[in-house]
């Protein structure tokens, strides 16, 4: 009844669709009918049911697209999508992006009645200090999983993805997001994130050319396929999508390496010119629920920010070993540089793919 | 080659009408092709916004960009940037194989197909085009199924005794040919066919009854009187090669940048450049018409 649009945004933005997007932008859009929700999101991060349970309790349509990485949906939003989603679902980092670059709107105080459901530890976050902007979605880690088919030895340091053994060598993914990427690196090599300290710098670059050679791909989509296919013996990877892996068989171990590792928080922010922003208070709202978003985490097998949820858990959650970090060295979530620092970055990330 | 048929009275019978009728292609051309070329162009010669988007003021870095380079921390005497230009040539020599492949290919099938009775020609041409209505994507992903190392490819070179360990094809250049001929072998026939469905068979008798070899047939007499169709294939395989990113990233595994990842990574990656992404844009843009420019003149040349 609801029909679901899945669309896969990889395979739109050319430059040339880039373009024709930015034309398109310019054509006023339709007021939207009551009754509907857009919600623009990460792929495979949602089950179908509960998409269903809210359209049918609220009499909501609603339509989904999804994108693969925090920087492409801030690139679609700005080549003129604004206006035409309700919700997105934004990483940590990317909630301040949005947020400084004025594509959020805020959700007044008392607008969500379930506000108040919300863990004291995710209220005052750095990237949205008091919860003007965004509601928490769900939080998790990102390192790497091994095939333990493949290779028996230790994988508690980072080494594994910058300094393989030999078992791995030529066979590891690597996540195609440059700011995870350059956190493990960063963390690999002792230094801090958005370092200004050339030899730093330098050091990092001669790290990351002198690991290439060990990778066979970079994708972010495709990482739990490529493990669980076994084109991959190794591969950087979201907590919750190596235990979904895991589960398809493959004979994976998620590691938290002693060096460090992300931790990130995606966050369902309430977008700028929403056509339906009613709609999307409701789904907010829905979500914070702990029933609702409990389903997201047996789905997705994340964690999620709100109280109440552990009796709605799928118990073999609770002794995942993707979920359960041990004790050691904290994450670290991905920190927002200045436009100099991170333009050497980007240099960096392209020096790598030449 | 049309401009020898009909006179100027043909011409003027249907002149009050001939504009009109273009007016829909000229319509959907402008709008879809040429507005956002020149969108590009002007995109090119803008300052960048971080994080993406365009500030309106007149500025030549993007350009710049491509062509020097000034150090990590670009405050170093400008030399030559080679990563570019790297990642250009070898999307250009990516392309040029997979031209050369699907000629090697395209031509002795369509040469085949034509010469088919012309009641089997029909069903040999449908069998070409039938795997061309499943989506590119799903065409490409399936090819990645069928050589991985435990794909069934593998498994039967594996099951014959050919092979001793998989063979890695999945994440090597020679996937990423594989995928680009197979995405645009019909673009290479079927302009070839075309040519050669017309071709008069007497010709080939008349250089034989002249005592040419076989070879001389086909080089002297068939491959000149085809030579629209291959020239027209080449640029079909070519032009959409050269832009190709969707079989390097499933099939090479993206390690490196072709153009077309190089672009897309400028609107939607980390880097958000847009300025040096339309810049790119048109470098290659211009590259590609000089080609065609260059075909054109050596054409008008030969009439």
């Amino acid at each position: 009844m609801n029909p679901v649009l899945l669309s896969n945004q990889k395979l739109l933005p050319t430059a040339l669709a880039a373009a024709v997007a930015a034309v398109l932008a310019t054509t006023p859009i339709m007021a939207q009918a009551e009754g509907k929700l857009s919600i623009y999101h990460w792929f495979e991060y949602i089950p179908q049911t509960l998409l269903d349970k809210f359209s049918s309790e609220y009499g909501v349509e609603v339509t989904m697209d999804t994108y693969d990485s925090n920087e492409s949906l801030l690139a679609s939003l700005k080549a003129g999508k604004l206006g035409s989603y309700d919700v997105a679902v934004p990483g940590d980092y990317m909630v301040q992006i949005m947020a400084e670059g004025g594509l959020l709107d805020t959700v007044a105080e008392g607008e969500l009645a379930n506000a108040a459901n919300i863990e004291e530890q995710w209220l005052n976050v750095p990237f949205d200090n008091g919860r003007k902007y965004s509601i928490p979605y769900q939080w998790g880690s990102t390192s790497f999983s091994v095939n333990r088919d493949v290779y028996q030895g230790d994988i508690s340091s980072t080494d594994i993805l910058f300094d393989p053994p030999a078992e791995l060598a030529g066979k590891i993914n690597m996540l195609d997001s440059q700011g995870e990427v350059m956190v493990l690196a960063s963390l690999h090599l002792g230094m801090e994130q958005c370092s200004q300290d050339r030899e730093k710098l330098k050091e990092l670059d001669a790290l990351l050319q002198g690991a290439k050679q060990h990778w066979a791909s970079f994708g972010s989509d495709i990482a739990k396929d490529v493990l669980v296919s076994g084109d991959a013996a190794a591969g950087m990877i979201y907590n919750g999508f190596s235990a979904k892996a895991r589960e398809e068989g493959a004979n994976l171990e998620y590691a938290y390496p002693d060096e460090g590792y992300v931790v990130w928080m995606d966050n369902v922010v309430l977008l700028k010119d929403a056509p339906n922003r009613d709609n999307a208070i409701k789904f907010m709202d829905f979500l914070l629920e702990p029933e609702n978003i409990a389903a997201v985490t047996n789905f997705a097998q994340y964690s999620a920010g709100v109280t109440g949820v552990a009796e709605f858990l799928d118990p073999a959650l609770a002794s995942s070993p993707e979920a359960n970090p041990p004790t050691g060295p904290a994450g670290s979530f991905v920190a927002v540089c200045d436009q100099a620092t991170q333009e050497v970055y980007d240099q960096l990330w392209t020096r790598l793919r030449k | 080659m049309a401009g020898t048929i009909g006179g100027r009275t043909v011409s003027s019978t249907y002149a009050p009408v001939r504009g009109w009728l273009l007016l829909p292609s000229w319509a959907v051309i402008g709008v879809f092709l040429l507005l956002p070329m020149l969108l590009m162009l002007v995109y090119s010669f803008l300052t960048k916004e971080f994080r993406g988007g365009v500030i309106w003021e007149f500025s030549l870095a993007a350009y710049d960009q491509f062509i020097f380079d000034r150090g990590l921390f670009g405050d170093e005497a400008p030399s030559i940037e080679w990563t570019y230009i790297t990642i250009f040539v070898r999307s250009i020599v990516q392309a040029l194989l997979a031209t050369v492949l699907c000629l090697l290919i395209g031509f002795p099938t369509a040469y085949y197909v034509a010469t088919r009775p012309a009641r089997t020609r029909a069903l040999w041409l449908f069998l070409i085009t039938i795997p061309y209505w499943v989506n590119l994507l799903i065409r490409t992903v399936s090819m990645k199924f069928l050589i991985r190392d435990n794909g069934p490819f593998n498994e039967a070179l594996l099951g014959l005794g050919l092979i001793d360990a998989p063979f890695q094809l999945v994440n090597t250049n020679l996937a990423v040919q594989l995928g680009l001929f197979y995405s645009y072998l019909p673009f290479m026939v079927l302009p070839i066919y075309a040519s050669m469905e017309r071709y008069n068979a007497s010709l080939s008798e008349a250089a034989a009854d002249l005592y040419a070899t076989r070879w001389q047939i086909l080089r002297r007499v068939i491959i000149p009187v085809i030579k629209p169709g291959i020239v027209a294939g080449c640029i079909l395989v070519f032009v959409p090669s050269l832009g190709a990113f969707l079989a390097p990233d499933l099939l090479g595994g993206a390690k490196t940048f072709m153009i077309g990842s190089l672009i897309e990574e400028q609107f939607k990656g980390n880097a958000g450049n847009w300025p040096f992404g339309a810049a790119a844009s048109m470098i290659l843009l211009s590259m590609v018409l000089v080609v065609l420019m260059l075909y054109a003149r050596s054409q008008a040349k030969e009439l």
